[in-house]
């Protein structure tokens, strides 16, 4: 019996540490039934690292994208245009304080988009990001 | 017995003195945080109250180094800190929701320069009188103090590049001390 209950503990262990590898969250959980619900369909890593690099002319007349700040590489950290103060890595495997409040996921959404691409994003954009980051090795 | 009674008083006013403070603070500081935050330069007030309040620390903070409330006046904080004033943070898109807003402008206009005894704050306050600085850079006061430093080393330094970021030269610019021996000028080393 005693012996049962320890290759469950095991088990329990194993299976929370996949939960953890998959990197998925409640709330980007949360977030991609909402995007959904706003429209977006099957959310593509792929599309978010092109999105990444985008650059967009904005009306200040620079180029602007999301390394403009951040790292190309997800994992790597960023440093802000102005103020140069370290951005922490977006990826959750190196960073997995990332993603897991759904406030702060939307107030950046908002705000990075709004000075980066002129526009806040579609819902099919934040999730392609978001699967970017949640894969991103 | 009337020394006895005047013993009594004294006693029950120091106590009253040493709690005040303690109470005083909204943010529920501890007395012991409260007495810890005597560094020698706090005690004397001679420098800026270091920021207390956790959300505007991680608001404010999360882009650049959280200024304390006392750099500013509040005549200052009121035109920064609103929907549209932070729509536009100097070019960039800084939106708070509501409740964050308000919390964060409650706590820094209630510990605006005008509003504090802390040396620096009370200077800066006298130095703002008859103008409204969006930024703590255009304070005069600040500006006189940095006027001598070479141009090299702060905008043509790869470390420093600009008088706003306080704390690549102010070591413990954090803790509200701006004192001439805690600075530090990356790449130039001794100088102050």
């Amino acid at each position: 019996m005693k012996k049962m209950h320890a290759l469950m503990t095991i088990f329990f262990i194993a299976a929370a540490g996949y939960g953890a590898a998959a990197a998925a969250s409640p709330a980007t959980d949360a977030e991609f039934a909402q995007f959904e619900k706003d429209g977006a369909k099957s959310f593509s890593a792929e599309r978010g690292k092109h999105d990444w690099t985008r650059k967009v002319a904005s009306k200040e007349g620079e180029e602007r994208s999301c390394t403009t700040c951040h790292d190309p590489d997800p994992t790597k950290p960023g440093k802000h245009a102005k103020t140069k103060k370290v951005i922490k890595p977006m990826a959750v495997s190196v960073n997995p304080d990332r993603f897991t409040d759904r406030k702060k996921i939307e107030k950046w959404f908002k705000r990075n988009c709004e000075w980066t691409w002129g526009r806040e994003c579609t819902a099919q954009e934040k999730g392609d990001f978001l699967k970017f980051f949640l894969t991103a090795k | 017995m009337n020394q006895k009674r005047f013993k009594m008083a004294a006693l029950l006013s120091v106590l009253l003195l040493a709690g005040g403070p303690a109470h005083a603070d909204d943010e529920g500081q501890s007395f012991w945080d409260w007495l810890g935050h005597g560094t020698y330069e706090g005690w004397k007030g001679v420098g800026v109250k270091p920021v207390d309040n956790k959300r505007y620390n991680d608001e404010c903070g999360s882009c650049h180094f959280a200024y304390q409330p006392g750099l500013l006046p509040a005549k200052s904080w009121e035109k920064l800190l609103t929907p549209a004033g932070l729509h536009d943070h100097f070019g960039e898109v800084a939106d708070l929701d509501k409740d964050t807003l308000e919390a964060i402008r409650t706590y820094v206009l209630a510990n605006s320069s005008d509003k504090s005894y802390y040396l620096i704050s009370r200077k800066i306050n006298v130095a703002t009188e008859d103008e409204t600085p969006l930024r703590i850079t255009q304070v005069r006061y600040i500006r006189r103090k940095h006027h001598d430093i070479p141009e090299k080393m702060i905008k043509g330094n790869k470390d420093v590049q600009s008088l706003s970021n306080c704390n690549a030269c102010h070591t413990k610019a954090e803790k509200g001390i701006f004192k001439e021996d805690t600075v530090n000028i990356p790449n130039y080393p001794g100088y102050r």
